[in-house]
């Protein structure tokens, strides 16, 4: 059974001497911070404390604006053993996240008004933010666009048919056209189905050793290139999924010097581990995933992508799976690993503490960039505005434990890991979350 | 020596433990011409033979070499895929580990298998062929067969012939013959050599574009058995085209002008991958590779468990 998350009502409160990092007004500084009824009434430094206020002590800590995590499977409705949309909420605010955008590859897929009511719905009671996206094509199969103005009333911020692209070249092109005109994105799974078909890692030297079928990049670069044509010729938004391999990113990097509306996002585990992890672990499922783990020379180039600002957003594609589903044979195992509750930690380990990325850069990617893209509302560190709020230390570490999680799946190739980088508290909708084990 | 209980694959294993399951072999081999060819070595041992795709050859020769070392043998053979069947690989193992054996020997359809169950098991595990990864008995019977022809491995040019990508018996054959000194050729259609070949294997892996160019430059052509899918997946043109390109011919050897030894794992199919009567011919070492299977999987089954490391000899042991 999943931990559960312990949260507090709590309208009015002082934080004293952190760190706030927003960058979107690009703040770094210290202070104090009040909130008062919920929004964020005073900000600067040595405050007096208001009449029965609860505290917290901020030294050491970092506050920055709610992470936001554009790319989550919650498998409500469908595999409510895998996760609910309450355990998943749970996770991504012990996790540091305050909003959550769910994937529409649910069963039945999010393609109906109802289905996108009822996740919001099912997302009131929790402390995140939940923002669904919604199949871009009936029941994700690829032939008929779906009520996507309906759905947009509904809810819905963005169209996807993740866990495959759109399938044909005409049906993109058309969902792009159609999303435009009520000004959301398309957000690609970029893969070409045919030359993937029975893959089970990169394609690689890797692949070649383990006798395992591959996935090759130039699956992922051929629908990259195409959707950054499309989005050319349509003039509609294309944000790419998990990329993974370095030649899209180049041909990402070649549209934005274009000024074509293109964005992208890279998960943790591609830009922390490469394909070798297949080999080391001995065919351990919880290396396999889609896009699967890439080279050394893809890791480097995401790396890169991060820094010149062509990766405009870090998202987890956090997949739970049931124990019995991944522990099984490597072809037989589904695709993917459980990403919220490792997040922060990895991005701090991989990215900031060897300085690939600076704080605020990194904070960037999971904040005012994904709210960006899906036009969800500002949240900024600044007077008048609703307190949604992530508290952390970039330095404190910590141990990953599977058996600890909030998520109801435990499948994490991360177990084990020392992290550098911890979650200390969330504040969103008046609800304050402590991490008892900070 | 310190080596391992389980066998998954030839990567990776040293050297030592090569030559002394050869040596082993050699002398398991003499048993098996005696009068009443059988030792006691592991007699009170349960062996289990787990084999979930069919494979008649591999099994009746595991089988036969564990009936020959005097161990319990038990057979679990489940067509088509488990998970199909709604029994994980991991439940089948369980039930069978509460049996209480010794020994595992698997074949399964997916890679990695083998190393999968050593992760529930206790027991030692011999891969019997994993999917496309590696099949490591076969590659020592392959060795094993090469140094009774040549008198040695070191030096040797062995080329390998046909589906590289698919071929369990290929991986395990590259690592095993680059670690005993062997120079490796592979050959094949582009459409089924696998990728990073180079840094997969090894630099010194040789890849020919033709096949004559192959055999010109072998002292052994391991040609492997082409599945017939291959075509209907739209990796080859026709069976035709490749009997006709990458066939390995009397005609072929014979403009080869120097002594090349023809091998092959089984089932051949005569015609495509083998001209019809080579398997039979003067070039064949084809039943060699048969008779050596059995005291291979003796001596793989005798040091895995445990076995003494100084080869029997005389009587019973
Ligand atoms: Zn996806």
């Amino acid at each position: 059974m999943p931990r559960k998350l312990e949260t507090k009502s709590i309208k009015n409160l002082l934080i004293r001497g952190a760190r706030f990092i927003d960058p979107s007004q690009s703040l770094d500084q210290h202070g104090d911070l009040v909130i008062e009824n919920g929004l964020i009434s005073r900000f600067g430094n040595n405050l007096p404390a208001p009449q029965n206020f609860e505290m917290l002590d901020g030294h050491d800590l970092v506050v920055s604006p709610g992470w936001c995590d554009m790319h989550v499977h919650f498998r409500e409705p469908g595999r409510e053993d895998k996760e609910t949309i309450a355990t998943g909420c749970a996770a991504a605010t012990a996790g540091g996240f305050a909003a959550a955008c769910p994937m529409p590859n649910t069963s039945p897929a999010t393609d109906k008004r109802e289905i996108v009511e009822s996740i919001i719905k099912k997302s009131q009671d929790t402390m995140v933010d939940v923002y669904p996206i919604a199949a871009a094509t009936k029941g994700r199969e690829g032939k008929e666009l779906s009520e996507m103005a309906e759905l947009v009333e509904a809810g819905a911020v963005a169209f996807s048919d993740d866990g495959c692209a759109i399938a044909t070249a005409e049906l993109a092109r058309r969902a792009m056209e159609y999303a435009n005109m009520l000004g959301v994105p398309i957000i690609e799974h970029a893969e070409d189905a045919t030359l993937d078909e029975r893959g089970a890692m990169n394609e690689s030297m890797f692949s070649t050793k383990l006798g395992l079928p591959g996935m090759p990049t130039v699956a992922e670069d051929i629908i990259v290139a195409r959707d950054i044509l499309l989005a050319a010729y349509t003039g509609a938004r294309v944000h790419i999924a998990h990329l993974s391999s370095a030649r899209a990113l180049e041909l990402i990097r070649w549209g934005k010097q274009r000024g074509l509306p293109v964005t992208c996002e890279v998960t943790p585990h591609h830009f922390t581990l490469t394909d070798e992890a297949v080999a080391t672990s001995n065919y351990d499922t919880n290396t396999k995933m889609n896009p699967p783990l890439r080279s050394a020379h893809d890791l480097e180039a995401m790396i890169a992508g991060l820094q010149d600002g062509t990766i405009d957003v870090i998202a987890t594609d956090h997949a739970p799976h049931s124990i019995e589903e991944k522990e099984t044979e490597f072809a037989a195992a589904p695709f993917g690993i459980t990403g919220l509750e490792t997040a922060l930690g990895l991005i701090m380990t991989r990215l900031v503490k060897p300085n690939l990325l600076t704080l605020s850069a990194a904070i960037a990617k999971v904040t005012v960039a994904p709210r960006r893209i899906l036009n969800l509302p500002a949240v900024q560190i600044k007077e008048g505005q609703p307190a949604n709020l992530t508290f952390f230390s970039p330095t404190k570490t910590w141990m990953v434990d599977k058996t600890k999680t909030y998520s109801k799946s435990r499948n994490t190739p991360f177990h084990g890991w020392e992290l550098t980088g911890k979650v200390f508290a969330v504040y969103n909708k008046q609800q304050l979350w402590l991490n008892s084990e900070f | 020596m310190i080596i391992s209980k389980h066998l998954l694959g030839l990567e990776g294993v040293r050297r030592e433990e090569i030559s002394l399951i050869l040596k082993t072999a050699q002398s398991f081999k003499e048993v098996l011409s005696r009068p009443i060819p059988k030792v006691p070595t592991l007699r009170g041992k349960t062996i289990v033979n787990l084999f979930f795709e069919a494979s008649t050859r591999t099994r009746i020769s595991f089988e036969l070499a564990e009936k020959r070392l005097s161990a319990d043998s038990i057979n679990f053979a489940s067509s088509g895929s488990s998970v199909a069947k709604g029994e994980t690989l991991k439940d089948t193992v369980r039930n069978i580990e509460a049996m209480k054996i010794d020994m595992v020997v698997i074949r399964h359809q997916a890679s990695g298998a083998a190393h999968f169950l050593t992760q529930c098991l206790e027991a030692g595990v011999i891969n019997a062929g994993d999917g496309q990864h590696e099949h490591p008995t076969q590659g020592l019977l392959d060795m094993m067969t090469l140094q009774e022809k040549f008198g040695r491995l070191q030096g040797l040019k062995v080329a390998i012939v046909g589906d590289i990508t698919h071929s369990r018996v290929a991986r395990s054959n590259i690592h095993g013959l680059m670690t005993m000194g062997v120079e490796v050729a592979v050959c094949g259609p582009a459409t089924l050599l696998p990728r990073d070949i180079a840094a997969a294997f090894g630099q010194d892996l040789l890849v020919f574009k033709k096949v004559d160019e192959a055999i010109q430059w072998a002292d052994a052509v391991n040609v492997l058995r082409l599945q017939l899918e291959r075509q209907k997946n739209g990796l080859l043109p026709s069976l035709r085209e490749y009997a006709l390109h990458f066939g390995v011919t009397r005609r072929r050897l014979e403009d080869a002008k120097r002594e090349v030894v023809i091998m092959h794992p089984g089932p051949i199919n005569r015609g495509v991958e083998l001209e019809s009567d080579l398997a039979d011919s003067e070039f064949s070492v084809i039943l060699d590779q048969v008779t050596n299977g059995v005291a291979v999987r003796m001596a793989v089954l005798y040091l895995k468990s445990g076995g003494e490391q100084e080869v029997m000899n005389g009587n019973g042991a």
